[in-house]
This record gives structure tokens, sequence and C-alpha cells, in this order.
């Protein structure tokens, strides 16, 4: 990856994490310029352990780590700089969005004006604001996660770590969220975004680190992997209120290879070979009356996506 | 960097923000209700006692009573209700966010895992000591309620009544400073609550029968050292019964001893906690 400074860099220098005798990660070498740079994996690929090793939730049995010239090891200094949304769907109890951002803000150090400032333009940023004196307890998914986003966002670290950020978005809120990704990025931040898609992250990302058990197995700018994933079909799940009228439409496009009403009744399953003209075609739906609750990869078919462009030859469960 | 040039106005401040938002949580969880029942029972036998006095015009001994709500301030309130209470209070601090898998937001924000573990046990004492202290004081009120307000006055202005009154008031607090600063480090340490919870009261309860330079590694030894009123003189009455050293401190601590005695031994417990807490990893996936 190209040449920046090393104190402009997140540098993973020779970095193994063991849970016990479980395999995190091994031997991970990396240095990532400011952009954004995706890590991409299947489930239990070591995506998350990057994470938290770059964050210090977790410490590296072996190696350095440090993220602009810091260690994760120094808190106070670190964390002005990072932020972090999680993949963890947990909130402290009894606080609305608002109170979540406003609270950890505090413990910043910054003085009660200064937090409540910082809250409400975060909170707007992740169009949430209508939403924000309402107990986190009632949001739907897609609003945790926003509200987890303006809490990652809000005080405006340079490097912003965001795992699976797009899980459980519906399509208008997934295009407005990838559109501030951008923004940020514009901005000269780093992001490092995880996805156990590609697809779902191709379009955006400056880099790619592919991981597979573990281990990086391959890293490089997005363009050419690209390529060669356009003609592999993937499968995705939209939860809907209307399934049977999604397939109609949806089967009208040639990229469209399969539609299948979800076995309860409430979801489609499609397969497409052009994820992103799929997603546009959603966007579009999702104006004209169909009430689309979420849209997920469904995981098997991702995986086979994952196992095809890393070539592993473990079958994938 | 020196003393002086430690960032002293950003910890008050990041302490504060730390308190604010646990003491809420604390105070009115759900969860913890068992807390201010275990609390305020005694309250409730107390007030049945003088209520039933007070119907049947029954008069009472002061000096009976007062040995009753020793025994009962020995016997239930610092050795199973501040006990259990704290156990419940100051374990979830860490334990609890372990489990509802909210810890992880502290440890994202700039602040020295030193500075949120004396967030998190102010907060904790604070709450305990609202809970503890207020039952205390109310437990004194039920106890002598139905009695003369003229014994009453003569307790007060020319007895024992507002001494023992801010003692016990002081072991209370003192109790919930030292199980506080245990049960903390307990959930810092810990996985399973039981383990700890179970060493720490048979080492409590053992007390009295340890040599005397092990009682003094425990909470209960200077509580009871500092309590106003001995229990001994019942206890006396059943000479033989081993419960006896339960209650009865053989070589007491005096009150300057007692008190400075448990401030080192909460200190030292929360500095062990926060060199464990330092190197704490976020791993919800092994609860």
């Amino acid at each position: 990856m190209n040449d920046v400074a090393p104190d402009n860099r997140i540098v993973f220098e020779d970095v193994s994490k063991f849970y016990g005798e479980v395999l995190g990660v091994n031997r991970v070498n990396l240095s990532i310029p400011p952009g954004i740079t995706s890590l991409v994996g299947p489930n239990g690929s070591g995506k998350t352990t990057l994470m938290n090793l770059m964050t210090g939730l977790v410490e590296p049995t072996r190696g350095r780590i440090s993220v602009l010239g810091l260690s994760p090891r120094q808190p106070e200094q670190l964390f002005r700089q990072v932020g972090y949304c999680t993949q963890y769907d947990s909130f402290p109890r009894g606080l609305t969005g608002y109170e979540f951002v406003y609270s950890y803000l505090l413990l910043f150090g910054y003085a009660p004006a200064q937090a409540r400032e910082l809250s409400i333009q975060a909170i707007d940023r992740v169009s949430l604001g209508e939403a924000a004196d309402r107990p986190i307890a009632s949001y739907s998914k897609g609003m945790r996660q926003r509200i987890k986003l303006a809490q990652a966002i809000c005080h405006n670290p340079t490097v912003l770590v965001l795992d699976e950020p797009l899980n459980g978005l519906d399509p208008l809120i997934r295009a407005e969220t990838i559109a501030l990704f951008r923004a940020l990025a514009k901005q000269g931040l780093h992001l490092i975004i995880s996805s156990h898609v590609l697809h779902e992250v191709d379009v955006i990302s400056d880099q790619v680190v592919l991981l597979s058990n573990g281990y990086v197995v391959a890293e490089g700018e997005i363009r050419g992997v690209r390529n060669e994933i356009q003609e592999q079909p993937m499968q995705v799940l939209i939860r809907c209120n209307k399934p049977g009228v999604l397939a109609s439409q949806v089967f009208l496009e040639d990229y469209v290879v399969e539609a299948r009403v979800h076995h309860d009744g409430m979801g489609l399953l499609v397969k497409t070979r052009d994820a992103d003209r799929f997603y546009l075609l959603l966007n579009r739906i999702a104006q004209n009356g169909i009430d689309i609750e979420s849209v997920a990869p469904a995981d098997d078919d991702v995986l086979s996506v994952y196992e095809y462009l890393i070539g592993t030859e473990e079958p994938i469960k | 960097m020196s003393f002086l040039k430690l960032p002293w106005a950003l910890w008050r401040r990041q302490i504060v923000a730390v308190v604010r938002l646990e003491l809420k949580k604390t105070l009115f969880a759900r969860r913890g209700l068992w807390i201010y029942f275990l609390a305020f029972a005694p309250v409730l036998l107390y007030a049945a006692h003088s209520f039933s006095m007070i119907r049947t015009g029954r008069r009472g001994n002061f000096g009976e009573d007062t040995h009753i709500f020793a025994a009962v301030f020995q016997f239930f309130y610092l050795r199973l209700a501040i006990f259990f209470g704290c156990v419940g209070i100051f374990m979830n601090l860490f334990r609890g966010e372990v489990l509802d898998k909210s810890l992880h937001y502290y440890f994202l924000a700039p602040i020295r895992r030193e500075v949120l573990l004396v967030g998190k046990y102010l907060s904790g004492l604070l709450a305990a000591t609202a809970i503890f202290c207020s039952s205390t004081l109310i437990q004194l009120v039920a106890s002598y309620w139905y009695f003369d307000s003229n014994v009453i006055r003569d307790y007060l202005s020319h007895g024992d009544g507002l001494g023992h009154g801010a003692a016990y008031l002081g072991v209370t607090l003192l109790a919930c400073i030292g199980y506080g600063s245990i049960f903390l480090a307990a959930g810092v340490v810990f996985r399973n609550p039981l383990v700890p919870t179970l060493i720490v009261l048979v080492w409590e309860t053992i007390n009295g029968f340890l040599p005397p330079l092990m009682q003094k590694c425990s909470v209960i030894f200077y509580l009871k050292s500092l309590c106003p009123v001995s229990v001994s003189a019942s206890v006396a009455l059943h000479k033989g019964n081993p419960l006896a050293l339960i209650v009865v401190n053989v070589n007491p601590a005096s009150a300057a001893t007692a008190i400075l005695g448990l401030l080192i031994l909460s200190v030292a417990v929360l500095a062990l906690s926060s060199l464990r807490l330092r190197r704490m990893e976020i791993e919800y996936g092994a609860e």
C-alpha cells in the first residue's frame, strides 16, 4: 500500500492473537494508509480480532501495533483520535439515543455545552434527530446501528473503525451511510470497515484486506478483485411486507437469477449476478410502496463467493 | 510528570461522568430491588415490634432493646444485608456490564482504566451508602419509636444516643467501603460471582476463630471493633456457644486503628484490582 509517513498509518508488525488455543489472527503484517480500507472475510476469519487489536480491546499475544504512532495501550491519547463502532448490538441500560452519545462524550472530558453540541451534530449526521429522545430499547436494528455510528464519530476522530456497519440497514439508510463514509474519507480520515461481503464494500473501498482463518490472504486495491467476482451470483435476503410483489418486480431484471419467498413468508431470497445494480433497484422499489425492513446478504452464498475469491480448499459450512 | 502536573481536572470530570452514568443504573435498576428489601427488612421488623408494643400498651426495656438492636445489626445487617447488598451493587459494576456487553464503551473512551475504576467504585459507594445508611437511620427511629418521648430525649441529650447513632452510621459507611472494594475487585477478577462471594463469606464468618494477625485481613474484624454496643453480654449468657466468637472481638482494635486499617485494606484491594483492570480484555463471546 502506498507511501505515507509511518505515524499516519495503522501498522501491524508480525501480530498474532490466540484465545487460549484458538487462533484469532496469525502473523499479520499490515500498513494501512488513510482512506477506506475494507477487511473482508467470512465469519471467524479474524476481522473483528484485528479491529479489537487496533483499539486495545484485546492485546496481541505477539507482535506490535501502532495507530498513527500511538500504542493501543494508551487509551487516553488513542481514543481522542479513534472511534470504533463495534459489532455488539448492546447498549447501557435505560438511555435514550441522545443520552447515550452525550454521556460518553462527557467521559472525554468535554464541558456539558460542548458535549451537547457534538452529540446533536453526530446524531444529525446519521439522520436520527427525530428519534434522539426515544429510549434506545425502542429502536429498530437499523436505528441502533446508526446511534452506535453516531457515538463513534461524535468526537470527530481521525481513525474510524467500523465492524459490519451496514448490517441491518434498509436500502435508503444504507445509501446515506455509504455517502457519509465517503464524505469522511474525503476529509482524510482512515476508515477501516469490516464485512463478510465484498460486494457490500467494494464500491467504497480504496483498498481491501482479505482474511481467511486468521491469516491475511490478500491485500491491495479493490478494482482487481471486484472484476473477478462480477459474474459470481450472490444471495440476498430482503425482509419486507410484500415478498410476492417484490419477487415479481425484481424478477424482471436479467441480473436476477432466482427469487424465492422465505419460508416464514416475511422475506424474499434473491440470487443476483450484479449486486450493485440490484441494490440500486431495491432503492427504487423502496420508494414505491413496499416496506423494506432490512437487506442482508444470506451467509452461505456470500461465503461461497468468498471461497471462490480466495480459493480456499476447505468446504465452507 | 510530577504529581501536581497530572491532569487532575480532567480526571475529576471523567469520574463525575462515570458516576453520573452509573448511579442511575445502580440505584434504579429493577434487578437490584432485592437489595432494597434486604436493606429495609430490619426496618419492617422494628416497625412491627414498635407498633405491637403501642397497640398492646406494653412498656419496653430500653437497655434490652439496645442490645437487640446491636445483635441484629451485627448478626444480620452487617454480615448478611450489607454483605450481600454490596455483592449485588459492586460486583455488577464490571461483571454486569460484561454480561450486558456494554463495557467496551468505557474501554473505547480516552479514560485511564484506574480513573474508570475510581468512578465506578464511587458510584457504587454512593448508591450503597444512600441505601444502607438511610436504612440504619430509619431502623434506629423505628426501633425506639414506641418509647416515651422523655426517655428518647434523655437518651439523645444525656445518654449515648447521638454517639451510638453516629457510630452505627459510621460502621455502615465503612462496611460499604470495605465490602465494596472487595466485591468490585471480585467482579473484575472472577467470572462467576458465586465463588468469590462464598470464599469471602466463609472467611468473614470464621474470622473469630483465626489467629490475631489473620483476623486483621478481614472487613468484619474492624467493623466489630467499631460497633458501639457490644453483644458479648447477651452472648455470654450462652457460654460455650461457638457462635459467640462470631460476634465477639477478643482483641478489638482501637477506633483509629480500625478506621485506618479498613481504609488501607480497601485502598490496597482497589489498587490490586486496577492492575487487573489494566490488562482486562473484552471477550464477551466467552461469557
